[in-house]
């Protein structure tokens, strides 16, 4: 289909689940996975007369993050109460930040499929508590609540309606997906749910100033399903207006199975949320020295981290946008460079080209790799003392993933270590010429190409371990007329 | 034993002259011969109580514990207590068995090691000024039992003023404490907000709900406040600093005192008897020395206004958790969840409950917030702002603690406005957050009068100094009503 | 500022409380007294006065993160209505 005449407007609220040991106003643990309401206290359930306190680190999160936004840290913001009845809301109302966030104003940039860089605002991002879960098939017309996950801290992150495209959208999302798993402030676990999205899609014909009407698409837990369902929203609205309808600003839910959206029939009555301050909690107060205090413990962000990688290291930029990608691969590649003392391209390579491309087949993440990052570094500096050939290193690390141990104890076992006596290297190269009189004969009267010949059979007369520069050099000698 | 003051049942008990157990069962048995008449329990734990008893004599007998060890007491039924019904007097609540305690109960019992004799009876979810809204039934006021003790606080007093407990908790969010204790002849203090903890005293409006004592002395309820006040963790609106010590400083001399007598507070609306007994009181109190000024709190009478904003409001929300879910009453035969929440809370809640939650739903939504809602938060400044003023020039605020004394039972109740105007006088204290204590002045008709004191922040100790010194020189407090000897 | 019988009903709604239809009218009047009376704010001149949601002027205090409530899940739904396999069950949720 063709949106030519249409412009998409899309905004973006992102909730993240903050990586605290418990909710955001009790003690109870936030563990995913627990046996349904075992990590439901008094105050996740609502009881009557317990009370509310919030938790330390939820608030250090969300200052992280507002700083890594660039944006303003409110120096006093308000918890509100938002109201309505759902069985998974305990309270009747969610414990939220409504006219004073915590976090305002700040922006992330995103690279455009052409290189351009572009800017999307974030508007604010507040703190609030999470809903519990319904289970709904188990039980003949009933529905089971769990409320495990309720209390269990949030940063609502709400963008500019800057997003003009379902892929602008998605780079959007990944960046800040990297972000916060970066900042150590979410584990950015979606399919458990700790970064989910609703989407905010609108059209307008091309030239209008006003924004069209917009839905809300809640919940949608995946990069590939926020894309699908923000193209499935714009060619629906495009449907209905082209026809002659109108959009009706509502909530829709999408379902992954048909790549469809449908009208959420729970939220159909007009909420009147009555928000007012929280009389149970007291303004939050973060001042200059909190702030500077937390900016210190900062972690280096992935795009200065990327810049640093391209400099220190002279790395081309895709090598170092690999490298930063996670804060825990970069720190693995920083800790081989460091312990190898080999050549930082050399590094790169093997972690990218090798170490990525096992783990992949694995389907490991790279805290979970069987090699750690001082056996890759003890390899390369084998292969950098010219212990062994970067050929033999190939089998090594094939060794070290299969769990024979370090690269020493290895070329040791295996006998591996690369011939440098040039006297035992003359002597194959000997043989081989020996063995070979007539190839011998076509390379002196100039068949210059039978050289790499030569060097096979040399090389496989010492199993590979002969140091390469060597035996070029000497077979040179030898062979020359 | 139940006309002994509590400073003298200490003594007692750790003189070994009676046993906790001994005074526990003589109040148990007051309870069963004198409660069918004013409905003052709306649950009697007899064997915790003694159990409670016998581990405070055992206490004592080590030689440890405190003033309070032995002495039982009652608990406002607002107040979570672990295994014990805890019904905050609505229907809502009845099977409610709270599964944690509130701090002050774990002050009060488990650390002071004062038993408790039972839950009392109180206006529903602490809505009332009559203790006429209680799922159980209306408490009578021990002095006529034709008419009410007042509320929300209601079998606290009555309680406490027929000598069934000889101290009992309550609450004041509009004056709960003041003015119950105001219609029953009892000394009754709420302290500063934040003083006293609020975990587990079940929510009516938060920024103005307190906790506090009624005892039949200023004596007595500053040994109890004493106990139960301090910094709480658990409640983020307590106040962290210390606790200033309210005994000791009772005996002091109030020469030079500056009371300050808001010109409001005497102005139409007032019962000449009433006002002939504050008269009377202050020239009590000139005789020790205390020296009055006319102030002027010019905000006041948009208190009631103000606070029948703020205080719906707040109970809305808060009482939104009663949805027939995790606990409390739950409608039967439901099949669609909007018929669970909206049956069980309309047979949950009883009438001026409901009221309230509607109430307070209009003044928060859509469109109406500004009008009500911000501008009652505007206008609450206002009103804490003219005591800080008035504060500058005087050291307490005197004046009626009620208009009348107790009226008849079933006289106001077809009339929420006349109803919500019993507190006039004491809903500006809860707005702006500072302590207030009301105390017997005198009676008109044979009924008592109540001369309400407020103070600057954390000046609790000042009030039940004066009202101590109040009390060394009259007798207003030691009447007791007729026909519970 | 009176309201009608019709805006109980929302309100009600609002607040779910299921109305009996013979009290709606009392409920209309008494809440319009109500509103009568707390309409007397209107007059108060508050230009420029900071809304003061609370008496105390104190800041939001911090809990550490630390694990301080163990299951009692037991415990807690003793006293609830209807449980099954641990989970609250109500009529069913429609989304």
């Amino acid at each position: 289909m063709s949106y030519d005449n249409w412009e998409v407007v899309i905004g973006l609220e992102v909730h993240c689940q903050l990586q605290t040991k418990t909710k955001i106003f009790s003690g109870a643990a936030t563990a995913y996975g627990a046996a349904p309401n075992t990590q439901a206290d008094p105050v996740t359930l609502g009881f009557p007369g317990v009370l509310p306190v919030l938790n330390h680190d939820a608030l250090q999160m969300a200052v992280k993050f507002g700083l890594a936004v660039d944006a303003t840290v409110a120096e006093r913001s308000v918890f509100a109460r938002k109201h309505y009845f759902y069985p998974d809301l305990p309270k009747g109302y969610q414990i939220s930040q409504y006219e004073l966030p915590i976090v305002a104003c700040g922006h992330l940039d995103i690279e455009l499929a052409d290189g351009s860089i572009k800017r999307i605002g974030i508007t604010r991002a507040h703190m609030e508590e999470d809903a519990g879960k319904s289970v709904h098939d188990a039980y003949a017309g009933q529905s089971g609540i769990d409320l495990n996950r309720a209390g269990t801290p949030l940063l609502e992150i709400v963008s500019e309606p800057d997003i003009r495209s379902s892929a602008e959208a998605v780079s959007y999302l990944k960046k800040l997906h990297q972000l916060v798993v970066y900042l150590g402030i979410c584990d950015g676990n979606m399919q458990e749910g700790s970064f989910r999205c609703d989407c905010n899609v609108s059209v307008r014909p091309r030239g209008q100033k006003e924004f069209g009407t917009r839905t809300e698409t809640k919940n949608v837990n995946s990069f590939r399903y926020v894309e699908k369902a923000i193209e499935y929203e714009i060619g629906r609205q495009i449907d209905v207006i082209e026809a002659g309808g109108k959009i009706v600003q509502e909530t829709r839910l999408f379902n992954p199975d048909t790549g469809e959206t449908r009208s959420m029939r729970s939220k159909e009555n007009a909420n009147d949320y009555r928000y007012f301050p929280d009389p149970d909690l007291l303004p939050v107060v973060v001042s200059a020295d909190d702030v500077a205090r937390i900016r210190a413990t900062m972690p280096e962000l992935p795009e200065a981290k990327r810049n640093r990688f391209v400099e220190q290291y002279g790395l081309p930029k895709y090598d170092a946008t690999v490298l930063t990608g996670e804060a825990a691969l970069a720190d693995y590649y920083e800790a081989v460079v460091k312990t190898s003392g080999g050549d930082a391209k050399t590094c790169a390579n093997w972690v990218i080209t090798d170490l990525l491309g096992a783990l992949n087949k694995l389907g490991k993440e790279i805290g979970e790799s069987p090699v750690s990052a001082p056996m890759l570094a003890g390899l390369v500096a084998r292969i950098a003392d010219k212990t062994i050939s970067g050929k033999i290193a190939k089998d090594v690390f094939e060794a070290m993933l299969a769990g024979e141990g370090d690269a020493d104890a290895i070329i040791k076992a295996k006998g591996l270590v690369q011939i440098t006596d040039e006297s035992a290297i003359i002597k194959a190269i000997e043989d081989v010429m020996a063995k070979n009189p007539g190839q011998l004969a076509e390379y002196r009267s100039g068949k210059d190409k039978l050289f790499g010949f030569f060097v096979g059979q040399a090389m496989k007369a010492t199993q590979g371990k002969a140091n390469p520069d060597a035996l070029n050099r000497l077979l040179k000698k030898k062979l020359a007329p | 034993m139940h006309t002994l003051s509590i400073k003298q049942l200490g003594e007692a008990l750790r003189a070994r002259k009676f046993s906790s157990r001994e005074l526990t069962q003589h109040y148990l048995k007051r309870i069963e011969a004198f409660d069918p008449q004013l409905n003052s329990y709306i649950t009697v734990t007899a064997d915790l109580a003694l159990a409670a008893a016998d581990a405070a004599d055992a206490r004592l007998a080590r030689g440890e514990g405190g003033p309070l060890t032995g002495i039982p007491l009652g608990q406002k039924d607002i107040f979570c207590t672990t295994g014990v019904r805890t019904s905050c007097a609505s229907r809502m609540l009845d099977k409610f068995v709270s599964p944690y305690d509130a701090t002050i109960v774990k002050k009060l019992q488990a650390e002071a090691g004062m038993p408790m004799l039972g839950k009392l009876n109180m206006d529903e979810f602490a809505m009332g000024s009559s203790n006429e809204t209680s799922w159980y039934g209306p408490v009578k006021n021990p002095w006529d039992v034709t008419r009410v003790p007042g509320g929300s606080s209601g079998g606290s007093v009555a309680a406490v003023a027929a000598g069934l407990a000889p101290v009992a908790t309550a609450t004041d969010t509009g004056g709960s404490i003041r003015q119950p204790a105001a219609l029953t002849n009892l000394t009754g203090i709420k302290p500063t907000y934040g003083r006293v903890s609020r975990f587990g005293m079940i929510a009516f409006a938060s920024s103005l709900d307190q906790a506090g004592v009624v005892a039949r002395s200023a004596e007595d309820a500053a040994q109890v406040l004493q106990a139960m006040s301090g910094f709480d963790p658990l409640d983020s609106t307590s106040l962290d600093r210390p606790v200033d010590d309210l005994v000791a400083p009772l005996g002091r001399s109030i020469q030079g005192l500056r009371v300050g007598l808001p010109k409001e507070y005497f102005a139409e609306g007032l019962d000449a008897g009433v006002r002939a007994c504050i008269d009377g009181a202050i020239a009590e109190l000139k005789k020790l020395g205390a020296t009055f000024t006319e102030v002027s709190l010019p905000n006041s009478p948009l208190s009631v206004p103000t606070y029948y904003v703020v205080a719906p409001a707040e109970a809305s929300s808060n009482l939104a958790r009663f949805d027939g879910v995790r606990y409390g009453h739950r409608a039967e035969g439901v099949t669609a969840l909007e018929d669970l929440y909206s049956r069980s809370r309309a047979e949950g809640f009883g009438p001026e409950v409901q009221r309230r939650i509607m109430i307070g739903t209009y003044v928060l939504s859509h469109g109406y917030y500004d009008a009500y809602y911000l501008q009652a938060q505007k206008v609450r400044r206002l009103i804490y702002d003219d005591f800080r003023r008035v504060f500058e020039q005087v050291d307490v605020i005197l004046g009626p603690t009620a208009t009348d004394v107790a009226f008849k039972l079933g006289s106001k109740t077809d009339d929420p406005v006349s109803m919500y105007l019993n507190d006039i006088y004491t809903i500006a204290a809860n707005l702006a957050g500072i302590p207030a204590m009301s105390l017997p002045c005198g009676f008109k008709d044979g009924l008592p009068v109540g001369l309400q004191l407020m103070g600057n922040f954390f000046d609790e100790a000042k009030l039940l100094n004066v009202a101590h010194q109040y009390q060394q020189v009259t007798g207003w407090h030691q009447q007791s009503p007729k026909g519970f000897e | 500022m009176s309201l009608s019988p019709e805006q109980i009903r929302q309100v009600a709604k609002l607040a779910r409380l299921e109305l009996n239809p013979s009290l709606t009218d009392a409920y209309a009047g008494q809440i319009s007294n109500i509103l009568e009376l707390v309409g007397q704010l209107s007059a108060a001149k508050t230009e420029g006065v900071g809304p003061m949601a609370h008496p105390l002027d104190m800041t939001q205090r911090l809990r550490p993160d630390e694990v301080s409530q163990p299951d009692q899940r037991e415990a807690f739904q003793a006293i609830a209505p209807a449980v099954q396999d641990g989970l609250y069950l109500v009529p069913k949720v429609i989304e």
